[in-house]
């Protein structure tokens, strides 16, 4: 909906660097007989990044459909940007939404609309921006990812790597300060994934954008936690994280449906040395 | 009861329920803001203007056929000069209206359950909703409003072009004069009937674009999920405007006959 909202000054303060800004308090949800979430708790800290690992149907995209509020939980307690989300109206969901931003698998572009028209989606048809004003945020957000002359493409002439970085580029046009990456690199080689990662930890290390992750492709999500953006002079610049900065990322493993691992990169992989679960995952 | 017929029966309420919050969220869309009118107008021009030709052909024809099959049977009484009545009457009243909802549910049908299935099943939808759009807003309400409005007048279109049809075999085939068959065409037109036909094809809109649009949403399991979406929504829909045709038929007989 196209109304700004304002948060009142208390809570933004609460949610500044290292705040709260989602957290699932035992968060229980079932279809039918399957149990998809079984009392799921972790909170995630404005400007981290929480990476989600498990096998297919361990529940890892079924966390972002409940932060986005596009799936309701049968039992717990969904916060996002300070407000509880989980018994909340389609209509006060919008709000919440403004500030999240959400790649989906396989990037999901409008297939009837150009590059431009699905970055600007939001700008133009919800927020109501003066046209020149999107146009230059979507030239914006395309430069930022590298695709600014892909512009009047269709989604369907664009490449598997480059259609999941228009998606980025989608979810970052409206300045969300929490983005939600499904699966961003599944499906693409070495090479193109490493792309994906960087925008990535561009967005959170640049824009201070807090993010989750979930993924099974570990380089990818090791790759994002291990690693930092900056820039100087102007020169954009990945180095390795130093051991606090990797910290900020933390990796949640998931098992049918429960928390099996929680902690750091550095903490995983001493973990796989006793679980056979995370072993065989990280091998 | 079978555990199957008990399955079978709560997956069929299901449905119905899921298509009446659509129609109730139809409803709510189409009276308070936001509305996108640019998809309204684009919907029109897709259902209208996309239908015209194939529906103004199935008229056509069908006008023609009825002029040449009415034709040789009067013939036998020495009634030529009355196939105009036949053709008017049975276009406008009955034909005009069923054979352009099933034409519509055909094209247009099966249009938006491909669209709005395909939308579903790569997360499109899901991403409408992330950016703040309500897809029944989006979608549904500009679809509905061009089948409610533009069937109507593709169903006029039809009766119209039926009667040039059975003008055209009226004149060339039975060599009655074309005064007479105007004439006959006025004559076997009442006013009845033309509320008839102009009322029905509201409700044949109405329901072939919802159904379409229901099943088009309902979709899951991929592009073979897609598929059967498809054929459901032209089986449905047809098999909707023909049960519809008796019921609101029935309905305006006992109210404006």
């Amino acid at each position: 909906m196209a109304q700004t909202y304002r948060r009142p000054a208390l809570i933004d303060e609460a949610l500044a660097f290292g705040g709260p800004i989602i957290v699932f308090d035992r968060v229980h949800l079932s279809f039918d007989e399957k149990v998809i979430l079984r009392n799921v708790s972790f909170t995630l800290q404005t400007g981290h990044t929480k990476v989600f690992l498990g096998a297919s149907g361990a529940g890892k995209s079924t966390i972002l459909r409940l932060t986005l509020g596009l799936l309701k939980p049968d039992a717990g307690r969904i916060f996002v940007n300070g407000e509880r989300i989980d018994d909340m109206e389609e209509e006060q969901l919008m709000n919440v939404r403004n500030d999240l931003g959400m790649v989906f698998q396989e990037g999901a572009l409008f297939d009837s609309l150009t590059v431009r028209e699905n970055v600007g989606y939001k700008l133009y048809e919800e927020l109501n921006w003066p046209v020149e004003k999107a146009d230059v945020r979507v030239a914006e957000v395309l430069g930022f990812i590298g695709l600014g002359e892909y512009i009047d493409r269709m989604p369907s002439e664009l490449s598997g790597g480059q259609r999941r970085r228009v998606a980025i580029a989608r979810a970052m046009a409206a300045k969300p300060r929490i983005l939600l990456y499904d699966e961003p690199t599944t499906g693409l080689d070495p090479i193109t994934a490493t792309t994906v990662d960087e925008e990535i930890v561009k967005l959170r290390d640049l824009e201070g954008v807090s993010s989750v992750l979930v993924t099974h492709q570990l380089r990818d999500a090791f790759y994002v936690a291990e690693h930092t953006a900056s820039r100087r002079n102007g020169e954009l610049d990945f180095e390795r994280a130093d051991r606090h900065k990797a910290n900020e990322a933390e990796f949640i493993m998931l098992k049918e449906g429960g928390i099996a691992f929680e902690g750091s990169a550095e903490e995983l992989r001493a973990a796989a040395a006793r679980d056979s679960y995370i072993n065989a995952f990280l091998s | 009861m079978g555990p199957k017929l008990q399955e079978w029966i709560k997956a069929a309420l299901l449905e119905v329920q899921e298509y009446v919050r659509l129609i109730a969220q139809f409803g709510r869309g189409l009276v308070t803001r936001p509305i996108y009118y640019r998809d309204i107008i684009e919907q029109f021009d897709e259902v209208g203007i996309g239908s015209l030709t194939v529906v103004l052909l199935t008229g056509m024809f069908t006008g023609m056929v009825l002029a040449l099959n009415s034709g040789f049977t009067l013939d036998q009484f020495g009634a030529r000069s009355m196939i105009g009545r036949l053709v008017s009457a049975s276009m406008v009243r009955e034909l005009g209206p069923v054979l352009t909802g099933l034409m519509v549910a055909g094209r247009v049908g099966s249009g938006i359950a491909a669209e709005l299935g395909s939308m579903m099943v790569t997360d499109q939808i899901a991403a409408l909703r992330a950016l703040g759009t309500d897809p029944v807003r989006k979608l549904v309400v500009p679809r509905i409003l061009a089948g409610l409005l533009m069937v109507p007048l593709l169903t006029v279109l039809s009766g119209a072009i039926g009667m040039v049809g059975g003008w055209v075999v009226t004149v060339l085939q039975f060599h009655v004069a074309g005064t007479v068959y105007w004439n006959s065409v006025v004559a076997g037109l009442y006013m009845q009937d033309v509320w008839m036909g102009l009322i029905k094809p509201f409700f044949l809109g109405f329901t072939i674009v919802s159904i379409g649009c229901h099943v088009g949403l309902r979709t899951r399991g991929g592009t073979q999920g897609v598929g059967r979406a498809t054929t459901n929504a032209v089986v449905a829909s047809s098999v909707a405007v023909i049960a519809v045709d008796f019921l609101v038929t029935k309905l305006l007989i006992v109210l404006i006959y």
